[in-house]
């Protein structure tokens, strides 16, 4: 993975003594809340429901141990003793002092990490699939041009206020393990009919309250161009984003405004201004980032398992993904036991990982957009061993990408912005169906919960998408059907008037009833949905 | 009644206006009538309190309930976590926020 050369560090170091300063001058009284909120929010401090919250990038949710250590310290130094994986592949924490945060930033800084661009009208962490440099599937490693833009965007000067925030997804597979159509702007790496990799360009996707799928504006940018081709894309967003409203500030509205084809005859436009201009950084340092993500030592091993034990080989099935290497595969720890906080992982939880990490993949993790941890290159011959550990530690449910698997925001039990609770009802609804045992039955069913339209519980996006809302001071919830993140992207529609909070969860019960009831063959519920479309489904929960 | 609360600036914990101080516990809360953009504006500038704000509640025989579950999230702590909230050993108390 990438380390920190003398620069890197150099600018990380030197914010963290800024901010130190600027937090003394706001605890002394020179500096207002109003005149110190932007600053914070620069460095990731947000002041939430209960304290201050601290979100820490992870770029494109790669991680080794010494850093997973460091934040596991954070959390029982300086928090409550654990942290929340987010959906944007970050870590979250709750309880923090403002006194205590530059002291945090400093011990980020020591193991290569920040929370820089975490927060405000900028480009934000780069995310990527979780299987990067792993998967049988990809094409090329895409974390290099991950790393690459990245870098490009950390204190770019032009694009530190824009319109609104900015997010940016690259994927090299055609299967999307990172909702990359539903970003900003959506970067995968393809092959052309030439037999060249380029990047294919899609803009203006995008969840919250008008969700978005991005259109594709080019199918083929030369690599050597990457940063010139998405520098365009920003450029014209930024002059002619919508600063008016903030509700229509988002690039998708942009594009959706301009039409695809308008918004992108203007890129090109750019672009092609930029080629003579020579934005491009150097292809040396393209290379010298590639390095650093070279392959870990592979050998050969046995590529079978005792599969005797039925709970370790259900984990198997569940929750390993295949590898690129056939004597290695990626094991996912789930951070979604029966009753637990989606995403949420305890200081001495983050040390095991760690621990196991850098024993059985040669110290890497990644954490996924479904808020899970990932050992990317696990020897098959290891797979029990490592389930064993995890088991004991707690981290061992066998639930990948079942009902249990939820995504959910933090909602109304702290974010200031929810206007309803998600956690409890994630909480309810994986004990429900881990007690009855329906998840096995459903397959795979991707549920997300979300607190408010602002949409961080991708709900849009759910096979079974809920959406807490206010309705008079009292929690409601309503229900949707058939989103998808995944290549076969698509947005879930409403199913009709809200419920309570029992309400929902019997919902849920509902239309899983109506897919068991009215599957074919190996449907996924999602399949079963685009096939017999809403009607069942609205006819199960309202007649 | 109106009742005051905000963060407080160095631990950033939620707070309200006893009618002299600032209190961890909502119970404590005062009503404030017409007085609450007074009190603020002078507590803000003394740095006793961060964005601070006036809300509804009303007194019960059970203490003192703001209005929007919101408040009373902010009032007890994370119902998800009762061991991180203000009453760990009162099982009501989740009732309380709902």
């Amino acid at each position: 993975m990438y380390a920190y050369d003398k620069y890197d560090q150099a600018m990380v170091d030197a914010r963290v003594e800024e901010f130190r300063d600027q937090a003394r001058r706001r605890l002394e009284g020179t500096l207002s809340e109003e005149q110190f909120k932007p600053l914070r929010l620069m460095n990731g401090l947000y002041l939430q429901l209960h304290a201050y919250m601290l979100r820490v990038a992870i770029p494109y949710g790669t991680l080794n141990s010494r850093q997973m250590i460091a934040l596991a310290d954070i959390a029982d130094k300086y928090d409550r003793g654990y942290g929340h994986f987010t959906t944007r592949q970050n870590i979250q924490y709750n309880w923090i002092k403002l006194e205590d945060a530059a002291d945090i930033l400093a011990d980020l800084s020591r193991v290569e990490m920040h929370a820089i661009q975490t927060s405000g009208n900028c480009i934000r962490n780069i995310s990527s699939d979780h299987f990067a440099g792993a998967a049988h599937d990809e094409l090329v490693d895409p974390r290099p041009y991950a790393e690459l833009l990245r870098q490009w965007s950390s204190f770019h000067p032009e694009f530190t206020y824009l319109p609104r925030k900015f997010k940016i997804c690259v994927i090299a597979s055609e299967k999307d393990r990172a909702a990359m159509r539903l970003h900003d702007i959506g970067i995968q790496i393809v092959r052309n009919d030439n037999g060249e990799i380029g990047a294919r360009f899609y803009v203006g996707g995008g969840m919250g309250r008008t969700p978005m799928i991005a259109p594709m504006i080019r199918s083929f940018v030369a690599l050597d161009q990457l940063v010139t081709y998405a520098e365009a894309c920003l450029r014209v967003y930024n002059r002619y984003g919508r600063r008016d409203n903030k509700y229509k500030a988002r690039i998708k509205i942009l594009v959706h405004e301009l039409g695809a084809e308008e918004y992108t005859r203007q890129v090109e436009e750019e672009f092609a201004h930029l080629l003579d201009v020579g934005v491009e950084p150097p292809r040396a340092e393209l290379e010298r980032i590639k390095e650093f993500f070279a392959d870990p030592a592979f050998e050969d091993g046995p590529k079978t398992l005792d599969r005797s034990d039925p709970d370790f080989a259900l984990w198997v099935d569940r929750n390993t993904h295949r590898h690129k290497h056939d004597s290695y595969v990626s094991a996912v720890i789930s951070l979604k036991p029966v009753g637990g906080i989606p995403g949420d992982a305890s200081g001495d939880q983050m040390r095991v990982m760690a621990q196991l990490a850098e024993q059985y993949s040669f110290d890497e993790m990644r954490i996924t957009h479904t808020q899970n941890v990932v050992l990317p290159h696990v020897r098959i011959a290891d797979l029990h061993a490592l389930w064993t550990a995890l088991d004991q530690a707690g981290l061992g449910a066998p639930n990948l990408d079942t009902i249990e698997d939820m995504i959910a925001c933090p909602g109304l039990d702290y974010c200031s912005l929810a206007n309803a609770r998600s956690i409890p009802l994630a909480q309810r609804i994986s004990e429900r169906f881990g007690a009855s045992g329906k998840t096995a039955k459903l397959g795979e069913l991707k549920l997300k919960i979300s607190g408010c339209i602002n949409a961080c519980g991708h709900h849009h996006a759910g096979h079974i998408g809920i959406l807490g809302v206010d309705r008079k001071g009292v929690e409601n919830y309503q229900l949707s059907l058939g989103g998808s993140e995944a290549e076969d992207v698509s947005l879930a529609k409403i199913t009709g008037p809200g419920f309570t909070e029992n309400g929902v969860i019997e919902a849920v019960e509902t239309v899983t009833d109506v897919y068991l009831q009215r599957r074919e063959g190996e449907e996924r519920f999602l399949d079963t949905y685009r096939r017999i479309g809403m009607e069942p489904f609205k006819e199960a929960l309202y007649d | 009644m109106k009742i005051l609360t905000g963060n407080d600036l160095k631990s950033g914990a939620v707070i309200w206006w006893d009618g002299e101080n600032w209190s961890l516990h909502v119970d404590d809360a005062t009503d404030v009538g017409t007085h609450g953009e007074e009190i603020m504006a002078r507590e803000e500038a003394l740095r006793q309190v961060n964005v601070p704000y006036m809300i509804d509640a009303e007194r019960t025989d059970d203490g003192v309930r703001p209005s929007h579950i919101k408040d009373r999230v902010r009032a007890l702590g994370p119902t998800v976590r009762p061991d991180l909230t203000l009453k760990p050993q009162d099982p009501q108390a989740l009732d309380w926020v709902i």
